[in-house]
């Protein structure tokens, strides 16, 4: 039986990993290529890159940190950010990555997802979407969160699945930074409507949160969380033993 | 040397940079000379199966492989380059494969149960045959260790050379060997210690140059 995954999520700028609370008040954390290294010897199921930089260095340096992170670490690697046409595919894939996160470009341009899923295959594809309740609606966010889209979420990912996107990861505005848990009610209307795996993300605060997830939500395949496992309030092992002790299918 | 086939298809960084970890010598080549002179071979592989078949045929590396399998050089085929070992695949319509281990590649669908996503992508545990010695291929590691898996495809009608299956409703066949031909449906390269360890106990096998 396929087990369930646990993924460490690296934001990086300018070569160092950073992460938000609520998107906002970035704080330094750690060496992207050491902390990768060190969640895979932990046990981390698969990484996830988001290139957060705006700058032209940034991106070139961000491609090098990955170059270096993929010729060390041999588990899946995802990798986002700035991702725009199938070309920013192609430059991270040649670096290593194993998928590619889309968000804000596949919503300018939807067609991206089809295209790159023609080329690379669906299962080189994930859609990353963050959202957030507005007028009891799950609204599509872009800009990382600063600008509603008007988008509903769930027609949003159907048509991303629909696209080729072999993958969703959904970030719950709401729940993201709060520690408090997963976005459960969310998470569970996507899972209603979609049949590809689906990342949850966003809220993650202890080990009785990804045990709720999975218990609550069997169809969830992975839990995605940065700074409770960057800060060490959350240690890998402990929390993959725990789930296991649940009865959750685990890698250990 | 260990010579990794280049014929076009899909990103073989990441499987260059497994076994460069270990200390081996890879090439990554489409050139048939250095693959003769190679002492193991690997053929990797993602994609289509007719695409990837018809790409290995223009440029004559079917012949090569083939040849080189059957004077005993080990071979690994990973992922679609374990599929294209078999006699044929029907993904797509049909396909020759290059026929060096019996059986046909075809679609999990019909066999996963209702619900199960398709495709079977993530870690999933290795189960090996009771009925025979465990695969040198897997000397180092133990059944129940998880590898990671991405495909949709399968192999079937190889019970005969099956040795690890994983568990999506059915065994589905997760690696087989006949003699020096082996194939793994998983990707080591992307398996963390596991994978490693079965790539080092490929590479310690014994070199037909």
């Amino acid at each position: 039986m396929i087990t369930k995954r646990i993924i460490p999520c690296l934001d990086v700028k300018d070569g160092r990993v950073v992460k938000g609370v609520n998107f906002l008040g970035l704080s330094d954390v750690s060496s992207p290529v050491k902390l990768a290294k060190f969640y895979s010897d932990c046990g981390a199921d698969e990484l996830v890159f988001y290139d957060i930089t705006a700058s032209a260095e940034g991106r070139a340096l961000f491609t090098d940190i990955l170059t270096e992170v993929a010729s060390t670490i041999f588990i899946p690697l995802t990798v986002g950010g700035g991702i725009n046409t199938v070309d920013d595919f192609d430059r991270v894939l040649k670096c290593g990555a194993d998928k590619v996160s889309v968000n804000s470009g596949a919503i300018r341009d939807p067609s991206l997802i089809s295209a790159a899923a023609q080329r690379y295959g669906d299962q080189c594809v994930v859609l990353s979407v963050d959202a957030k309740r507005v007028d009891g609606q799950f609204r599509v966010f872009a800009k990382g969160g600063r600008e509603d889209t008007g988008l509903d979420a769930i027609e949003w990912i159907k048509k991303g699945v629909q696209s080729g996107a072999g993958e969703i990861v959904l970030n719950s505005i709401d729940t993201d930074g709060v520690k408090k848990g997963f976005d459960l009610e969310m998470l569970a209307a996507v899972c209603d409507a979609v049949n590809v795996p689906v990342i949850a993300s966003g809220g993650a605060g202890c080990i009785e949160d990804f045990i709720t997830l999975f218990e609550t939500l069997p169809k969830v395949d992975a839990g995605l969380a940065a700074s409770i496992f960057h800060f060490g309030e959350v240690q890998i092992p402990d929390l993959k033993r725990a789930l296991a002790d649940r009865g959750i299918t685990m890698r250990l | 040397m260990i010579a990794i086939v280049d014929y076009g298809v899909g990103n073989l960084f990441s499987l260059t940079c497994s076994f460069r970890s270990l200390g081996a010598e890879v090439t990554v080549t489409g050139d048939p000379e250095i693959i003769r002179s190679a002492g193991k071979v690997v053929l990797p592989g993602v994609g289509a199966f007719g695409d990837a078949a018809e790409l290995l045929r223009k440029n004559g590396l079917d012949q090569v492989v083939i040849e080189e399998a059957n004077r005993g050089k080990p071979l690994l085929g990973i992922c679609l380059g374990m599929q294209l070992l078999f006699d044929k695949s029907l993904e797509y319509g049909e396909h020759p494969g290059l026929g060096l281990i019996p059986g046909q590649v075809v679609s999990m669908e019909p066999v996963v149960p209702k619900g199960y996503k398709v495709p079977h992508i993530g870690w999933n545990a290795l189960h090996f045959p009771k009925d025979k010695p465990v695969s040198p291929l897997f000397r180092h590691i133990k059944e129940g260790d998880c590898v990671y898996f991405v495909h949709s495809y399968y192999a079937a009608d190889c019970a005969a050379d099956l040795i690890a299956t994983a568990e999506y409703g059915p065994e589905l066949t997760a690696a087989v060997q006949r003699q020096n031909v082996m194939g793994t449906q998983f990707h080591p390269e992307k398996s963390g210690p596991v994978g490693l360890s079965i790539l080092r106990a490929f590479c310690e096998m014994e070199d037909r140059l």
